[in-house]
C-alpha cells in the first residue's frame, strides 16, 4: 500500500506531459506499427533508416556503432546523456523539441497513453532497466518479399533525379519535414527499395504512396533509391 | 616534365566544344520567358534555372509582388491558417536561382517573331515561352455579376484582397444569417475548392453564428468527393448547408448586387453574403498569343508544348490536356515536365517519358482531412489517368487526422518546390 501512494505521489509530482510509466505492453505494439517503417526491434533487428531498438533503454544517446546520427544526437550523447525512461518520453513526444536537428521524421506524439504503452512495449527488448528476454522480431512486418534480382538492381541516379521531381512536390528536396509528411532524403538505398516495394505491394497502407509506387517500374524504384540516397 | 602535345590538344578540343556549345543555338544563351509565378509558372522557371545551372536565361514575369495560394485559402476563410501563412515571395527565385523576375502584365505576344510585350511597354524576346495564367472568369456567366462587382459580391477564386474581402464579409453576418454560394460548372480551378469552402465557412459559423445558414447553387448534379463532403455536413455542420442542385434551379442563377439577392429558375432570396464563382476559361494571355481553342489551350501531354506553336508551352489550370484536374498540384506536376522538355530542347539533356500525379486534400472540419488523388501517364491524345484513389466516407478519427497532418505536409512541400 505504502508503494503504491509512493508511486501515486511521484506520478502526481511528475505529471504534466509524462507518461505513466506503466503502460500496457500489448497496447504498446500496436502504437509501436507507427515506428515500424524506419525502426526495427527484437531478435535479429538491425539498424535500417532509424537505429534498431534493442537494449536502447540505459544506453548512451548517439551511440550504436556504424549507424550514422545527427550531430545533434551524438552530441547529446558525448555530453552524456542517456535514454532513460524520461528522456524517451520526451523525444517521443516531441522528437524536435528535444533534439532539434534530429533527422527522426515523426511528428511526435501527444497522447500520453499511448506513449506509455509505447515504451511498455519497447521495454521488452531492453534487459536495461527491467531485465526481461528478447522477443521475437516485429520489426519486419512490412517488408515485402523481393528477388535477388530487384534488389541487386544498379538505379541510374540521372532518371532517379527526374523521377524525384515527383516526390518532393510532397517529401521536401532539402530532407526537412512537416506535419504528416517524412522526410526521404539520405535514406539507405536497400531501405528505400523495400520501403517502395512494400507500398506497391500493399504492405505499407497510405493510398498516395501506394498509387504513385504502383506505377514505378523495378528499375524506376532503384533509380529512385539511388538519388536519394545521396542527392 | 616536357611540355605534352596531347594534353594540350584535349585541353583545346575540350575548351573549344565548351565554348561552342550554346553558340550552336546561335546566340549566347537560350532564352525562356515565363507567363505566371503560380504554382504551374514559377516551379517551370525554378526547374529551368537549376537544373540548367546557368546555361539558359530565365525571366518571370508576375504583376504580383507576393504570391497567396489559392490552395489552403479556403483554411484562411476558416479561421485555420492566417493569410500570412499562405503569402510566399518571389526573392528566393532571384537570389537563389539567378531568376529575372520582372513585375509586370504581359500584355502582348507576336509568336513570329517570338516577343512578349509588357504593359511597361518592354519587350522580352524568347526562344521558348511558357504560359501558366491559371484562370479568368467567362463574360455574362453568371447574370447581374462581372469583374466590376467583385467587391461586392467576392468570387475569393484568385486568393490575396478576394479572401480577406470574403472573410470580413462572413464575420459580419448578422446572426442566423444567409452565406450563398453560386458554384461554376464543368471544368473549372480546383474541382473540391467550392465544396472545402462550404466546409471553412460552416467551421467558422458553426462557432462564430451557430444559427446561420448556407445555401450552394450548383450547375453540376454531381461534385468532387460529394459523398465525403456531404457526410462531413451533416455529421459536423448538421442542418446548416442546403446544397441546390440542377434540378431545382441551381443552374439559372441571377444575382442582384444592390438588393443582395439570389434568384434561382427566377425566385429572389435575399442573403447577406454572396460567393459567385463564374464559369472560367484559360487566363487572357493565352487568348492573345491565339494558343486557346474554345476557352482553353490544349496542349501535348508528352511535354506540355501547345498544340499550335511548339516554342510555347502552356501549363496548369489553362490547359485542355486530358484527364488532369485543374488544380495547384497538377500545374506544379506539369511544370516539371515541361521544364525537362525545355531543357532537352535548348542545352540537349536528357528527356524521359513524361509522368503526372496529382492529390487534392480538403479540410472539413478541425482534424478532419480527406483526399483524392491520381497518377497519370501521356498518350498522343492526352494526359491520360493511370489509376487512383479516395478517402472513403466511414474513415477513424485517427485516420482523418493522419489525412489532416499529410496535407500540412504536403503544402510545405509544395510551396518549398515551386519557390525555392
Amino acid at each position: 500500500m505504502r508503494w503504491l501512494s509512493f508511486l501515486l505521489f511521484m506520478g502526481l509530482m511528475t505529471s504534466g506531459a509524462k507518461a505513466n510509466e506503466f503502460g500496457d505492453a500489448k497496447l504498446g505494439a500496436k502504437v509501436y506499427e507507427q515506428c515500424v517503417a524506419c525502426h526495427q526491434i527484437g531478435k535479429g533487428a538491425t539498424d535500417t533508416v532509424g537505429p534498431a531498438l534493442n537494449g536502447v533503454f540505459g544506453r548512451q544517446v548517439g551511440s550504436v556503432k556504424g549507424y550514422a546520427y545527427s550531430d545533434g544526437l551524438v552530441r547529446l550523447g558525448k555530453n552524456g546523456m542517456t535514454w532513460t525512461f524520461d528522456a524517451l518520453d520526451a523525444y517521443i513526444a516531441n522528437p524536435r523539441a528535444l533534439v532539434s536537428q534530429t533527422r527522426m521524421g515523426f511528428a511526435g506524439l501527444a497522447d500520453e497513453k499511448a506513449r506509455a504503452n509505447l515504451l511498455a512495449y519497447l521495454r521488452q527488448f531492453s534487459a536495461s532497466p527491467a531485465n526481461i528476454p528478447e522477443a521475437p522480431p516485429t520489426g519486419t512486418a512490412h517488408t515485402p518479399k523481393l528477388s535477388p534480382e530487384i534488389l541487386a538492381l544498379k538505379g541510374d541516379r540521372a532518371f532517379g533525379e527526374y523521377l524525384a521531381s515527383e516526390c518532393v512536390t510532397c517529401h521536401q528536396a532539402t530532407g526537412k519535414s512537416t506535419g504528416g509528411v517524412p522526410p526521404i532524403v539520405g535514406w539507405p538505398a536497400k531501405q528505400f527499395v523495400l520501403a517502395m516495394h512494400a507500398y506497391k505491394q500493399k504492405l505499407r497502407p497510405n493510398p498516395v504512396m501506394q498509387m504513385m509506387a504502383s506505377r514505378l517500374a523495378d528499375e524506376e524504384i532503384a533509380a529512385l533509391a539511388a538519388y536519394f540516397a545521396a542527392p | 616534365m616536357s611540355f605534352n602535345r596531347r594534353l594540350f590538344l584535349e585541353l583545346a578540343v575540350g575548351s573549344s566544344a565548351a565554348l561552342a556549345a550554346p553558340l550552336v543555338m546561335g546566340k549566347a544563351k537560350p532564352r525562356v520567358v515565363v507567363i505566371g509565378g503560380g504554382a504551374g509558372g514559377a516551379t517551370a522557371a525554378r526547374y529551368i534555372a537549376k537544373d540548367s545551372k546557368g546555361a539558359i536565361d530565365v525571366t518571370l514575369v508576375e504583376p504580383s509582388r507576393m504570391y497567396y495560394s489559392c490552395f489552403f485559402s479556403n483554411l484562411v476563410l476558416g479561421g485555420v491558417r492566417t493569410m500570412n501563412s499562405i503569402a510566399h515571395s518571389y526573392g528566393k527565385l532571384a537570389s537563389a536561382y539567378g531568376i529575372n523576375v520582372v513585375h509586370d502584365w504581359a500584355v502582348g505576344i507576336d509568336r513570329d517573331t517570338k516577343t512578349v510585350t509588357l504593359a511597361s511597354g518592354h519587350k522580352l524576346s524568347y526562344d521558348r515561352l511558357i504560359l501558366s495564367p491559371g484562370i479568368d472568369f467567362v463574360d455574362g456567366a453568371v447574370a447581374g455579376w462581372d469583374v466590376t462587382k467583385q467587391n461586392k459580391m467576392p468570387h475569393a477564386y484568385k486568393a490575396g484582397s478576394q479572401t480577406e474581402l470574403l472573410k470580413a464579409q462572413i464575420e459580419a453576418m448578422p446572426k442566423g444569417g444567409v452565406f450563398a454560394m453560386v458554384a461554376p460548372p464543368n471544368p473549372y480551378r480546383c474541382p473540391p475548392g467550392p465544396y472545402e469552402r462550404v466546409s471553412m465557412v460552416a467551421h467558422l459559423l458553426k462557432q462564430k453564428n451557430p444559427t446561420a445558414k448556407i445555401i450552394v447553387a450548383d450547375p453540376k448534379a454531381n461534385f468532387s468527393k460529394e459523398a465525403l463532403f456531404r457526410e462531413a455536413w451533416s455529421k459536423h455542420y448538421p442542418r446548416m448547408v442546403e446544397w441546390i442542385g440542377p434540378d431545382f434551379g441551381g443552374g439559372k442563377v441571377a444575382v442582384d448586387v444592390d438588393a443582395m439577392t439570389i434568384s434561382l429558375d427566377g425566385q429572389a432570396t435575399k442573403v447577406d453574403v454572396c460567393n459567385v464563382i463564374p464559369a472560367m476559361k484559360a487566363g487572357r494571355i493565352c487568348e492573345l498569343a491565339g494558343v486557346n481553342e474554345g476557352n482553353w489551350a490544349p496542349v501535348s501531354g508528352h511535354t506540355m508544348q501547345s498544340r499550335k506553336d511548339k516554342n510555347v508551352y502552356v501549363l496548369g489550370d489553362a490547359t485542355n490536356q486530358g484527364d488532369m484536374p485543374k488544380s495547384g498540384f497538377s500545374a506544379n506536376s506539369q511544370a516539371k515536365v515541361a521544364a525537362m522538355s525545355v531543357r532537352a530542347e535548348l542545352t540537349g539533356s536528357r528527356m524521359f517519358p513524361a509522368k503526372f500525379s496529382n492529390t487534392c486534400w480538403s479540410m472539413v472540419a478541425t482534424d478532419d482531412g480527406i483526399k483524392v488523388g491520381a497518377s497519370y501517364e501521356a498518350t498522343d491524345e492526352k494526359i491520360k489517368s493511370v489509376g487512383g484513389f479516395i478517402s472513403k466516407t466511414g474513415e477513424s478519427a485517427e485516420l482523418r487526422k493522419a489525412t489532416f497532418n499529410e496535407s500540412l505536409g504536403w503544402y510545405d512541400g509544395i510551396v518549398a518546390d515551386i519557390f525555392g
